[in-house]
């Protein structure tokens, strides 16, 4: 009974293969190796992987699902993972692919970590690692000024209001990182409701005024 | 109870970092420098740049580091299960109330109220990260002066080069390191 033959070892290797569950572990896994940058990079390689070659998600269905994933908090590649997960299998399916998303970094800097002392000892380790100090620096103030430009470009007071007080609380007076992030939701969420009921107001025929203006004069 | 700070820390970066990209940032500069002792600035800085070398989400990449730092391979595992926690429980209910209404407009709201906040964090962050990397220390020295000027040269390349051509991080990174090298076994 216990014994297993090499016909049904081959029947249960490509079971393995077919199943669905190895097919997304091992997907998950693959893009998560290779996703050098993180964030916004693994979204089209997802959907080449789910959408075209599996054909698991609809085209509409992943656009979705991405903006969720940018919505929610914390990485953009987990929560990306987490919902094809939970959209092909459910809640076993989620958790399979964290795993599988997390896994490849978890391998990568534990090896690096083991090594780090010495590594960092090299003195020409040293003088790449300073060097490319550098480069995360620059890097940085790009995306922070491509991402900043985007809020300036909507020519409203409050978003640039809020970027600036931030900056200077936490830049300035070491404010409390978290407390900010709480106040700055609240008030996304209050203009957001706020102005979506003015729009209503002025989509109204009795005073519909500024928003129906400003679409004339663009056309 | 060493694990339980690191998760706790951990859940609070995977919580609070919306936004994606390097949204972490600050938070994890916030968690493991300034109110915990378990990295230095300078050590901070390296995990930032073997972040951006390596494959993967710069939350679970610090999060392993920290944690084999603090408390070893348990360590690791526990600190960054404690940053995808937040991330399963909220994106799976908000997958489940997505296929019920299909509709997230508070949630975008709220989002694109955090977007410019998360932007002057991240700018932050980046002025301190520009710092360790010019002074060699956490914060700016009253004498200014003291500039380490291949740092400052490579830094003002490096993002010349950027904002003229838009290559890849990753080749901006490789050309700094090489850059590096180059640099400082002349100097």
């Amino acid at each position: 009974m216990e014994k297993i033959n090499t016909g049904e070892a081959r029947v249960l290797v490509k079971e393995l293969k077919n199943n669905k569950y190895s097919q997304l572990f091992l997907s998950v896994f693959k893009l998560s190796a290779c996703t050098f940058g993180g964030g916004f990079v693994i979204i089209p390689l997802m959907r080449k992987r789910f959408v075209e070659e599996l054909g698991w998600i609809e085209e509409k269905e992943m656009l979705d699902l991405t903006a969720i994933a940018q919505s929610s908090p914390g990485a953009i590649a987990v929560n990306a993972s987490i919902l094809v997960g939970y959209h092909v299998a459910g809640i076993p399916g989620a958790l399979l692919t964290v795993v599988g998303t997390v896994l490849p970094p978890l391998i990568i800097i534990s090896v690096i970590s083991l090594f780090y002392q010495a590594f960092r000892d090299n003195a020409i380790v040293g003088m790449a690692m300073s060097g490319m100090l550098c480069g995360v620096a620059a890097v940085i103030f790009d995306v922070v000024l491509n991402m900043a430009k985007t809020v300036f470009r909507q020519k409203r007071i409050l978003p640039i209001a809020v970027m600036l007080g931030v900056f200077t609380a936490v830049r300035f007076f070491s404010a409390n990182i978290i407390l900010v992030i709480l106040i700055c939701g609240v008030i996304g969420a209050a203009d957001t409701c706020w102005r979506r009921k003015a729009a209503i107001g002025s989509e109204s025929p009795s005073n519909k005024s500024c928003s129906r203006e400003k679409g004339h004069d663009t056309k | 109870m060493i694990y339980l700070e690191l998760f706790w820390s951990f859940i609070q970066i995977g919580l609070f970092s919306i936004g994606g990209g390097y949204a972490a940032m600050p938070l994890i500069q916030n968690q493991v420098v300034d109110i915990h002792p378990w990295l230095t600035m300078a050590q901070f800085a390296d995990i930032m740049t073997i972040a951006e070398m390596t494959p993967g989400p710069i939350a679970i990449n610090s999060a392993t580091f920290v944690g084999i730092q603090v408390a070893g391979l348990p360590g690791a595992i526990i600190a960054t299960l404690g940053c995808v926690f937040p991330s399963c429980v909220i994106v799976m209910t908000l997958a489940f109330i997505y296929y019920r209404f299909r509709g997230l407009t508070v949630v975008q709201g709220i989002l694109a109220g955090l977007r410019p906040a998360v932007i002057a964090m991240i700018a932050s962050a980046g002025i301190s990260l520009l710092i360790m990397a010019v002074y060699g220390q956490r914060s700016l020295p009253a004498d200014l002066t003291g500039v380490n000027i291949p740092a400052a040269a490579i830094f003002l390349t490096a993002f010349i080069v950027l904002r003229k051509w838009k290559p890849g991080p990753l080749w901006v990174m490789a050309g700094s390191g090489v850059a590096g090298v180059l640099l400082y076994s002349v100097f």
